[in-house]
Parts: C-alpha cells; sequence; structure tokens
C-alpha cells in the first residue's frame, strides 16, 4: 500500500549555511516524484528529514498522515525503503541476507523467501547470486541488490539518493529501466534525488527543483520544459538539452 | 628458586629478598637456609628492582628480611649528612643508621655481618698506568679524557657520582649508565674507562682491576648486616634470633672468595651459601638440596644438559609467566574494547584519553612497581597492575580505529533501514572492525610477554628471574634459560591470537585456500559455498 509525504514549512541550517529555507511539499501516494537541483540545493536534505536522519530546526514532516515525530526512528525507518548512491551493502554478508536484513528487522517470518522475490523483481537470479559477496559484484549489480534491499518489506515509500549516480551509462540506463517497471509492479510512492534532470523526466511523474533551500518550481517535465517559473530553471533545462545534442551527430 | 618447605615449627613463612646482585643473592640465600635450618619455612623473593623497591616492600611488612649497607642507609635511604669524624667510624654510622631506622620506619638493623662492601671505582691496569691513577683525586684529574659507566643507581646517589663530582671535581667526559652485570665486561673491553665495582665483587679479580684509593674518605662506610622488618621483629623473636648467628661471621676476604665462586666460577648460590654455612658451624638438619644438583664445575656441562636440569624451575616459571601474561592481557581487553568503543562515541576526547594511555607505556618499569608497593604490596597484584597498564593502550587504539573507519556507508545505510545503536554495533560495526581490533590485541599480547619479564624485580616470579639473576651474575646460560623460553612463549601466543584472528574475521575477507574468478559480471560458475 503505497503512503504519502508531506513537509509543511521545513527549514533547516548546518552551521551558517541555509539547508532547507520554510520548504512545503506534497507527494501523493502512489506518485514517483524527483528532486532536482545541484550541490547545496537541499535537496538531499529534505530528502532525509522523511526518515528522520535529518531532524529539521523548524516545520512538520509527514509520512502518511503521521507527523514522522510521533514514532520512533527506528519504527520508522523500517517501513521506508532507502537507496543511497554507494550502495552501503554490508561487506561481510551475502547478497541474500543483505536484502533480507529489514524483513529479518520486522520479524517476518518468511524473510528469506521475501528476498528472494525482491531479488527476481530487480532482475537478478537468486540462485545464482543469492550467496554472493557484495565484493563479488559489479557496480550495477550491486545497485540492483540495494534497491531489492530497499523492497524487501514491501514498504509503502521508497527514498532515493542519487541511486544510479556512481553507474556507468549504460548500467545507469539499465537500472532506469529496472526501476521504472519496479515501481510500477509495486505500486509504492518514491522520492528520488537526483542531479539529472533527463533522468528525473524519465522515472518521475512530478519533478521538484530546488535551488539553495528552496523550490523553484514542480510540476510534469512537459510544464517546466514549455513554462519554466524562473530564470534558473530555464538554465538548467537549457544545459541539459545543450548535452544531448552534444550526442547528436 | 622454589619455596623450600621443611618440618615447621611456625606456620607463615618468613619472607626473604635480595636485591639484583650476586653478594645479595648469596646473603639472602645465606639467610633463608639458616632460617630453614632452624624450622621455619621461608618464601624467597629474590632480585627485588631496586633500594626503593626492596625498602619499601620491607616498611610495609611485604617482606621481611633483605640485606642491607650502612652506607646505603644513610645516603640514599636517609639522606642524613653527618661531620666528617662521625661519618669516618662505621661503629657510629651503624649506632646512627639503626637508630633512625627504629625511629622513622620501625625497621631495625641487626648486628653487622662482619665485613665492609664499599665502592670501588675501578679501572684496568693499563688504563691506571697509562694515566698514573692511584688515587681517586688522580682520577677527577684525568676525567676528562675518560669514559665513566656506572649503574644507573649510582649516577643518582649523593654518595655517588653527584658527591663524586662535588668533592672531587670528577668530571667524566661521558657517563653511560649500564647494567650492574655488564659493566666489568664493559669495562675489559675499553667501552668504558672507569666503572663503579664493589669491594668484594668476584669479578675485581678475574678482569685485573686496579681500586683507586678514596684519598679525601668521600664515601661512609658500608657495613653489610640483616635489615628486619617491624612485623619479624614483633612476632617471630626466634627467626630474629637466627638470623643474629650470622652477625659477626662473615670478613671481607670470605666474601670475596664466595662471590668468586659463584661470579667467576659459576657456581649455584644455593651450594655455595650451603658450603658457607657449613664452615660456620651452622647447617641444622639437613635441608631441602634439589636446586644445587648442579656439579660444583657447573658452567662446564653443556647447555643442553644445564636446561634439562633445570626443567621444573622453568616449567614453573613459564607457567607462572603465562598466568600473568593471561590475566593481564584478559583484564584488558575487558577495559580497553569498550573504553574504544566508548570513544568512538564522544570523538572529542578521544584522542586525548588514548593519548593518555599511551604516556602510561613511556613510564618506566621499575618508578612504577616501587609507585604502587605502597598501596598494593609486592609480587603478583602489582606485577598484574603494571602489565595490565602496559597492555592497555595497543588494544584501546586498535578498537577505537577499527570502530570508526569500520565501512562508514554500510553503517549509514544500516542505520537509515532501522537497524537499533546496539544491532549495528552487533552485526556490523564490531565485525568489520574485528580484524583491526584482533590486531591490537596481539599486539598487546606481545608486549606483554616481553613486559612480564619485569615480575621478576617485584618478586612475582615469572621467566624474569632467571633473566636478571643471570645478568646480575654475568651468567650467560642462565640468561637464556629465561629468554629462551620467553621467546618461545611470545611466538607460541601470537600463534594462537593469529588463529583466533582468523575466527573473528568476517567471512568475506578470509583468505581462500584457492582462487576462483568471480570478479566482475561474466561469472560462470556455481554458486558459492
Amino acid at each position: 500500500m503505497p503512503i504519502s509525504l508531506a513537509a509543511r514549512n521545513v527549514s533547516h541550517h548546518f552551521g551558517n549555511v541555509v539547508a532547507l529555507d520554510d520548504v512545503t511539499i506534497d507527494v501523493p501516494a502512489g506518485r514517483a516524484t524527483a528532486l532536482v537541483g545541484e550541490s547545496g540545493s537541499g535537496k538531499t536534505t529534505l530528502l532525509r528529514c522523511f526518515n528522520r536522519l535529518v531532524e529539521p530546526e523548524s516545520g512538520q514532516v509527514m509520512v502518511g498522515d503521521q507527523d514522522v515525530q510521533r514514532q520512533s526512528p527506528v519504527t520508522l525507518r523500517r517501513g521506508i525503503g532507502y537507496v543511497q548512491q554507494h550502495g552501503g551493502l554490508l561487506p561481510h554478508w551475502r547478497v541474500l541476507r543483505n536484502v533480507e536484513l529489514v524483513p529479518t528487522l520486522q520479524h517476518m517470518p518468511d524473510s528469506a523467501e521475501a528476498a528472494r522475490r525482491a531479488l527476481e523483481l530487480v532482475g537478478l537470479s537468486s540462485v545464482q547470486f543469492g550467496s554472493r559477496f557484495p565484493h563479488e559484484l559489479s557496480g550495477g549489480q550491486r545497485q540492483r541488490v540495494a534497491l531489492a534491499r530497499s523492497i524487501a518489506a514491501r514498504p509503502g515509500v521508497i527514498l532515493l539518493d542519487e541511486p544510479f549516480g556512481a553507474l556507468d551509462a549504460i548500467s545507469r540506463a539499465e537500472l532506469q529501466e529496472s526501476f521504472d517497471n519496479l515501481r510500477r509492479d509495486l505500486s509504492v510512492t518514491t522520492l528520488l534525488v537526483t542531479h539529472d534532470l533527463a533522468e528525473a523526466g524519465r522515472l518521475a511523474e512530478e519533478v521538484v527543483v530546488m535551488r539553495k533551500g528552496r523550490i523553484e518550481q514542480r510540476g510534469s517535465m512537459r510544464d517546466l520544459i514549455r513554462s519554466p517559473a524562473t530564470d534558473y530553471v530555464a538554465r538548467l533545462i537549457e544545459r541539459a538539452r545543450a548535452g544531448l545534442e552534444a550526442l547528436r551527430a | 628458586m622454589p619455596t623450600a618447605l621443611v618440618a615447621q615449627r611456625e606456620s607463615r613463612p618468613v619472607v626473604v629478598a635480595s636485591k639484583p646482585f650476586g653478594e645479595s643473592y648469596l646473603l639472602a640465600e645465606m639467610f633463608s637456609q639458616l632460617l630453614e635450618s632452624r624450622g621455619f619455612s621461608v618464601d624467597r623473593k629474590p632480585g627485588l628492582g631496586a633500594t626503593e623497591i626492596a625498602f619499601g616492600a620491607l616498611r610495609t611488612d611485604a617482606i621481611d628480611v633483605y640485606p642491607e649497607y650502612t652506607g646505603t642507609g644513610l645516603v640514599a635511604i636517609l639522606h642524613d649528612t653527618l661531620p666528617d669524624s662521625v661519618a669516618a667510624d662505621p661503629r657510629a654510622v651503624f649506632a646512627h643508621v639503626a637508630r633512625r631506622f627504629a625511629n622513622l620506619y620501625h625497621v631495625r638493623w641487626l648486628p653487622p655481618l662482619g665485613f665492609q662492601n664499599t665502592y670501588a671505582i675501578a679501572v684496568t691496569r693499563s688504563t691506571a698506568s697509562r694515566y698514573h691513577l692511584r688515587t681517586l683525586s688522580d682520577l677527577a684529574r684525568e676525567s676528562p679524557h675518560l669514559t665513566a659507566g656506572f649503574t644507573a643507581d649510582f649516577i643518582g646517589r649523593s654518595d655517588g657520582l653527584v658527591g663524586l663530582s662535588r668533592v672531587y671535581g670528577l668530571r667524566p667526559r661521558a657517563v653511560r649508565p649500564l647494567a650492574p652485570a655488564v659493566k666489568y665486561q664493559a669495562l675489559a673491553s675499553g667501552a668504558v674507562d672507569v666503572i663503579d665495582g664493589y669491594s668484594t665483587d668476584g669479578l675485581l679479580a678475574r678482569y685485573d682491576l686496579v681500586t683507586l684509593v678514596d684519598d679525601k674518605h668521600f664515601f661512609p662506610p658500608y657495613e653489610a648486616a640483616a635489615l628486619v622488618s617491624s612485623r619479624l621483629d614483633r612476632q617471630m623473636p626466634g627467626a630474629v634470633a637466627a638470623l643474629t648467628l650470622l652477625s659477626g661471621r662473615l670478613d671481607e676476604e670470605t666474601m670475596r672468595q664466595l662471590n668468586r665462586r659463584v661470579e667467576v666460577n659459576g657456581e649455584d648460590v644455593s651450594r655455595v651459601a650451603s658450603d658457607e654455612l657449613a664452615a660456620l658451624g651452622l647447617s641444622g638438619s639437613t635441608h631441602d638440596a634439589s636446586e644445587a644438583k648442579a656439579a660444583p664445575s657447573a658452567q662446564h656441562s653443556g647447555f643442553m644438559e644445564y636446561m634439562w636440569d633445570r626443567r621444573a624451575t622453568t616449567a614453573a616459571l613459564l607457567v607462572r609467566h603465562l598466568e600473568l601474561v593471561a590475566f593481564a592481557l584478559v583484564a584488558a581487553v575487558i577495559v580497553a574494547v569498550p573504553l574504544g568503543l566508548g570513544l568512538e562515541r564522544t570523538r572529542r576526547i578521544a584522542e586525548p584519553t588514548i593519548g593518555a594511555l599511551g604516556v602510561l607505556q613511556t613510564i618506566p618499569s621499575i618508578a612504577l612497581l616501587a609507585f604502587m608497593i605502597p598501596l598494593l604490596g609486592i609480587g603478583v597484584v602489582p606485577a598484574l597492575v603494571a602489565l595490565w597498564l602496559y597492555a592497555l593502550y595497543p588494544i584501546a587504539r586498535g578498537t577505537y580505529t577499527g570502530v570508526r573507519d569500520a565501512d562508514p556507508e554500510a553503517v549509514n545505510a544500516a542505520e537509515a533501514l532501522g537497524t537499533t545503536p546496539t544491532q549495528r554495533l552487533l552485526w556490523v560495526r564490531l565485525p568489520l572492525a574485528a580484524p583491526v581490533i584482533m590486531a591490537g590485541i596481539r599486539t598487546a599480547a606481545v608486549i606483554t610477554v616481553g613486559a612480564a619479564t619485569l615480575a621478576a624485580f617485584i618478586g612475582a616470579g615469572g621467566l624474569g628471574e632467571p633473566i636478571v639473576a643471570g645478568l646480575a651474575l654475568a651468567d650467560t646460560r642462565m640468561i637464556l634459560s629465561g629468554a629462551l623460553p620467553a621467546a618461545a612463549l611470545a611466538l607460541a601466543v601470537d600463534g594462537v591470537l593469529a588463529i583466533v584472528e582468523r575466527l573473528v574475521t568476517p567471512a568475506h575477507r578470509r583468505k581462500r585456500f584457492w582462487r576462483r574468478r568471480t570478479e566482475g559480471p561474466n561469472v560462470s560458475i556455481a554458486p558459492a559455498i
């Protein structure tokens, strides 16, 4: 069952630097949303508010209509999938055990089976890969395992922080496709942080452009291209387009 | 030296100690055998590291008797100065020292044994003729050309180098601190030009040395006597009476001969002592001579035979050594691993705290032991405390570094997926840190095996005992009888811990016995085991 995300007037500093400046955002249940921006835009900070890895100085954060402060961080996080850029697989556990982590934490009775199914969903044969160690896999395979790990306990929402940023272009494309299929199959809310506008357009129904802790614009990719709300958004799109143009002969 | 148990009239053993040089071992052994022949049981604590340790132990009743010299009592313990007329008179010095010790420390000097053992500042005969040296004044005159090798004890004492500089103007070109046992070899080999010998040393004759005359009468008299604890004096007057039988019975020439037998001929201290007691008509019933099995010319038997003869003693020392290491190491792990883990959470104080532990390592062991005597006495307890302190740093450092650096990405991910701090610690951080923690423990273990030789300085036994005694008596075989087992023990301990390390290393890092091609996406083999 997908669940919604909401942030109301959230602000946060790191030292003297403004990370989030009175940000309000809604992600309806089942929607795929991308947070796009340069480094320092606040996109990762905002993402991490939803599983309390960041506790904002002011404002309210809600997951599934419940204020996150009302649950312990541990319980909250067990219900939210999380994928980070460098996987963060436990190197001393075999693949199957890694994927089984959250089902185990939740004391699911058939945790191993849930893990196997999750691996199949990301395109890895549990027979072939289940008993390998992470260092025996390629980068792309590792991220697939990280993805499988995040969905093994069928959470209502997945948070992804530049999940494909460290991969080569081909692997990235393959994983984007897998992720897309996965999301539709599972019907789960996703919030994806990326600096790659094209990826955002590809994977998300709604794109939120952030800059210096504020939301510049939100809408479908088409809305952004057709009517950029600010110069910054326009420049962002132009730069992305120029990058793609360079690939045409 | 194991305790000799005989038919006892007293149930509590008399603790007899000595300092680590030949004459001290000899006198203490004579005290011990004399007491045993009178029916007292004796607990031997030979080779206590320094005057501070021996006297500190006596004051606190940790030991009951050890041989001391009136001059040492006057200058090094009391730090008294006497007018020259008094200072030159051995009787007066004895009376003064006896009175002051009784008042200040409640410790009793038994009547002198009958000889003096004063400092013998010695040079080789060739040095003496080359620089025309006969007196200490001559030496002072030539001292800027000469290198001195003195024991650390002598360098610091006001009746040692300090006083010699003041009274004679002695200013050697260089002063090298030497262990007592290597002094004579250093002088003979020319590494140093002058040493602080003792007038009854056996090695003086062996190396044909010249003793310089104390023309300004700087050194006080050093009459040898038994120094007895207040506890023994009060509770066991019979033992005190037995010890007093030796008073006035030994003279300088006799002591030189006895020392020569031990230091030059390499004879067993126990046998030489019993021979002398027999010659003096002081041995009582037959005593347990298990220690004296070696032939009189023991020096000439083979090393393997020597080790074989000593096998029971060596085994006992090895066991004690291992006990000390094991207890100290386990206690250090119990404290230092949680400490390292805790510091990892409070990193601001982590470096200063671990740094402070490192500073502990720089404290010289003798100073540390001497410091602990008033609190912990002598024997196993202060030795364990000292070893425990030395083991803390490598283990704390290894734990802290291991946990701090263990795959932060994995730890972050584990946190984001809903593990509790305890689960993270047990499932992720400790397993990943285990190899580094084990490295710290292995380092500490090998250090401790070496450091446990210091236990000998404080009467706790272990393989340091024959090492210290062998150094004092210039007996290489005795040194090896302690050093070789200690080295073997260090290797064995490290070997065992290597196995433990392999057991705690996480599976993904264990070296395999065969190679498999598993890297990259082109994997084409059956599932891994």
